[in-house]
């Protein structure tokens, strides 16, 4: 109980460091933009300006860029700015995703980016897979173009994923953004439970026993009848409901949602699962406490659907056994879960700065493979993937027992078919879980799930006018 | 004519040490308040990052209100408050009494109000989490009720409306009675002991020294705290908030109204969540107004009515 106490307290204390550190930072730059600005007037045409805005959520991309940007001279101790060898600075703002707080801060930066003085301009920014179509948006036009900073995705691009390119495009299929990583999803499971159940924990005979829908119901039977959940939580497979659906939530220009039959299989299947008792019904949503120590080692979940980001990330730290238990192996379905994309912001004043940048960390395959066996990312270089695939001397991983989980990762990356996008898709798939959650945990009837998702979707988007079910 | 007469005039200065206040009211709460009622009548949002309107669209924000659930989300926040306020009222005003009463002489009563007010220094989002920790399915308060073979399943405290709704009730009231006690222990101390004294050589039991003499007395302050604590409530945000990840769970019955403004927040929708704002200032208002009416009339002990009454009888009885 301390313990949870401490932990509780802490947290609250990081997010407030956090505010503050956003505040921090960007009262700072501000200032100090505004100090250069004194010195030198408006930048000639054709000369780069003496500062990039970098709008991000956190260190990752920092950390990149300097891995693998050669022009990178030094970073502050403070981790706000970072010198290159001409002189030019990078300034990084950085604001938490939590609560939208980042979405809210860039979109105040975009709204102001015409007035802006030059050295305020917003030259780079990132975005997630979520809301990424929120930002590539023709009308919009915030990103550039690629082919306007000088990149032509077809040949200088080439290596990467077609459904990367394809995520950062816009209705027309203008690729805006571009990203350095890739992440597709895997099934992970226990080691130990796999031999206890079915006699073996080998990755290709249990890719056997999960290769559909209706065979790991089977399989989910076996592991029932011994006292185990086949995964945690409903949410754990919604994500590979809702990335194939088959057209977007919203069609481009309409303002109704229309929910696909997709959706509807998973609240469904979400619905017999739990009650047959495949899932632990005492886990509700993922990134909560309960959900954390499902992954422990006193748990009965035998396994997870996480990508490359989730093992390290969110499995590794919350594993409180010997390394070693966990493999992974293919999942029923293709899915593709998260992804940072990097776009040039139009109004920017270094327009050269923002094309190196880009290709530099996503598109030199050297740089991507320096990435993958730095950070672990799975990066967005089918060639380079496929060499770490055959690669198990640098790419073993002993948390998973030794086993190269490339081999794995890079065949789940080239069949991935992402979902058509829209701008409203982190509000859609956010309250159809939470307003479904209620009638799978048995509190309301299914109208009434409907009736408070249609409230909450037209309360965060009030340009939405109705919401059209599957029959 | 005569000669006038001089006075030096200091009030001036009255003026101009109050100044800063009323600047920085200006600047800082007049003219937003203004400007929220005068969006309240525009349709003005955000989607995507393109800005809708401001187009002027009259009364429709207050009229699409009145169609949605907002009165439910209000009869949620009474609730709410409700649940939290009457044991905190109570329980202040028991141990506001008992700290106060020197005959019963508590050892250590300077560190047990330093304790009770402890829980109003723990920021509401730190302690709504450690709840939420604490009742979830696997948390401690179920292993602990397990253990002790009081159940055999584990109570899903958060996924009732009845357990989050008493949850968050319990939460306002550990948080706020400490500072009620505080304050209220500071009315009775204002009360002179006199009258205390002459009770007592009056015979007067503890039950009759408190109602007849205590609560009587104390009722500016206890009306002071029933404001503070009803528009407090209007506004209860934090912790159901956190505790219920700003989703009001299970089905919406832990929304407060507050958390319904949020929700229109997220897409800067300022034209609905001012008309909102409009109608929780209005109902303050009247809520402010019916409680000072009640205990602020001009005849505290009865003897004005008695003297109507009086004089009423005597004119009967004349005619």
């Amino acid at each position: 109980m301390m313990r949870k106490r401490v932990f509780s307290v802490l947290l609250a204390a990081s997010m407030a460091a956090g505010l503050l550190a956003g505040c921090g930072g960007k009262s700072e730059s501000g200032s100090e933009s505004n100090s250069t600005a004194e010195g030198s007037a408006a930048p000639a045409s054709g000369d780069e300006g003496k500062v990039i805005n970098i709008y991000t959520w956190n260190d990752e991309f920092r950390e990149r860029v300097e891995a693998v940007y050669p022009e990178v001279e030094e970073t502050s101790k403070d981790g706000t700015v970072t010198t290159l060898k001409d002189g030019t600075e990078i300034h990084w703002i950085v604001n938490p995703n939590q609560d939208g707080v980042y979405q809210q801060k860039l979109d105040e930066a975009l709204m102001n980016q015409p007035d802006a003085s030059a050295d305020d301009k917003v030259d780079i920014f990132l975005s997630e897979t979520d809301y990424v179509n929120k930002y590539t948006d023709a009308d919009a036009d915030v990103a550039i173009p690629l082919t306007d900073l000088g990149i032509d995705p077809d040949t200088d691009l080439a290596d990467q994923y077609s459904f990367t390119k394809v995520t950062a495009s816009d209705t027309n299929g203008v690729q805006r953004g571009s990203t350095w990583q890739c992440c597709p999803g895997l099934l992970v499971y226990r080691r130990d439970i796999a031999k206890e159940v079915f006699g073996t924990d080998d990755p290709d005979e249990i890719a056997q026993k999960v290769n559909s829908w209706d065979t790991i119901k089977k399989t989910a039977e076996e592991l029932k009848a011994k006292g185990y959940y086949t995964f945690s939580s409903y949410a754990d497979t919604f994500r590979l409901y809702g990335n194939s659906i088959e057209n977007s939530w919203v069609s481009p220009g309409e303002t109704t949602i229309n929910v696909d039959p997709q959706i509807i299989n998973w609240v469904n299947s979400s619905k017999e699962w739990l009650d047959e008792g495949y899932l632990d019904k005492n886990v509700k949503g993922q990134f909560n406490d309960d959900w954390n120590k499902a992954m422990g080692s006193s748990s009965k979940v035998f396994s997870f659907l996480l990508p490359a980001w989730g093992i390290d990330f969110v499995l590794k730290p919350n594993w409180d056994g010997e390394e070693g238990v966990w493999a992974v192996t293919a999942p029923p379905q293709e899915y593709n879960w998260g992804g940072s994309y990097v776009h040039g912001c139009t109004g920017t004043d270094n327009p050269e700065h923002v094309k190196d940048i880009i290709l530099a960390v996503t598109a030199d395959k050297d740089n991507l493979m320096k990435i993958s066996k730095d950070y672990l990312d799975f990066t967005n270089t089918t060639s380079g993937m496929q060499e770490a695939a055959a690669d198990d001397a640098n790419f073993s991983s002993d948390f998973l027992g030794g086993q190269n989980s490339f081999k794995y990762f890079a065949p789940v990356a080239e069949n991935i078919k992402i979902a058509p996008l829209c701008a409203y898709d982190q509000g859609c798939v956010e309250l159809i879980q939470n307003s479904f959650s209620d009638y799978l945990q048995g509190n309301i009837d299914y109208d009434k799930a409907k009736a408070n998702f249609e409230t909450a979707i037209i309360e965060r988007y009030p340009d939405i006018t109705a919401v059209q079910w599957p029959e | 004519m005569g000669t006038k007469h001089k006075k030096v005039d200091y009030s001036k200065w009255g003026y101009i040490f109050i100044l800063p206040f009323f600047v920085s009211f200006f600047i800082f709460s007049f003219i937003p308040l203004v400007d929220t009622i005068r969006y309240s009548f525009f349709e003005y949002y955000r989607s995507g990052i393109k800005e809708i309107g401001p187009n002027f669209v009259g009364m429709e924000n207050y009229i699409s209100l009145l169609g949605s659930d907002m009165l439910k989300y209000a009869a949620n926040t009474l609730i709410l408050w409700v649940i939290g306020f009457i044991p905190q009222i109570v329980i202040a005003l028991v141990l506001a009494e008992w700290f106060v009463d020197a005959r019963l002489k508590i050892h250590g009563s300077q560190f047990f109000k330093v304790v009770i007010y402890l829980p109003n220094l723990i920021m509401a989002s730190a302690f709504a989490m450690l709840f939420f920790a604490m009742f979830s399915n696997n948390g401690p308060v179920n292993s602990i009720l397990i253990s002790m073979g009081l159940i055999s399943q584990p109570i899903d405290f958060l996924g009732s409306a009845l357990g989050t709704r008493s949850l968050v009730g319990f939460m306002n009231f550990l948080m706020w009675f400490g500072n009620s006690t505080i304050m209220l222990m500071a009315a009775i101390m204002g009360i002179s002991p006199d009258v205390f004294e002459a009770s007592e050589l009056d015979g007067c039991n503890s039950f009759q020294r408190f109602f007849y003499i205590t609560l009587p007395q104390i009722r500016p302050i206890l009306a002071y705290t029933l404001i503070t604590a009803i528009i407090g409530g209007l506004q209860m945000f934090d912790v159901p908030q956190i505790l219920t990840n700003g989703q009001g769970t299970p089905d919406r019955t832990s929304m407060t109204l507050i958390m319904f403004l949020n929700s229109h927040l997220k897409s800067k929708n300022y034209g609905m969540a001012g008309a909102l704002s409009v109608y929780l200032f209005i109902v303050s208002g009247i809520l402010c107004f019916i409680v000072y009416r009640i205990t602020n009339n001009d005849d505290p002990d009865g003897s004005k009515a008695a003297a109507k009454k009086a004089k009423k009888l005597q004119r009967r009885g004349r005619l």
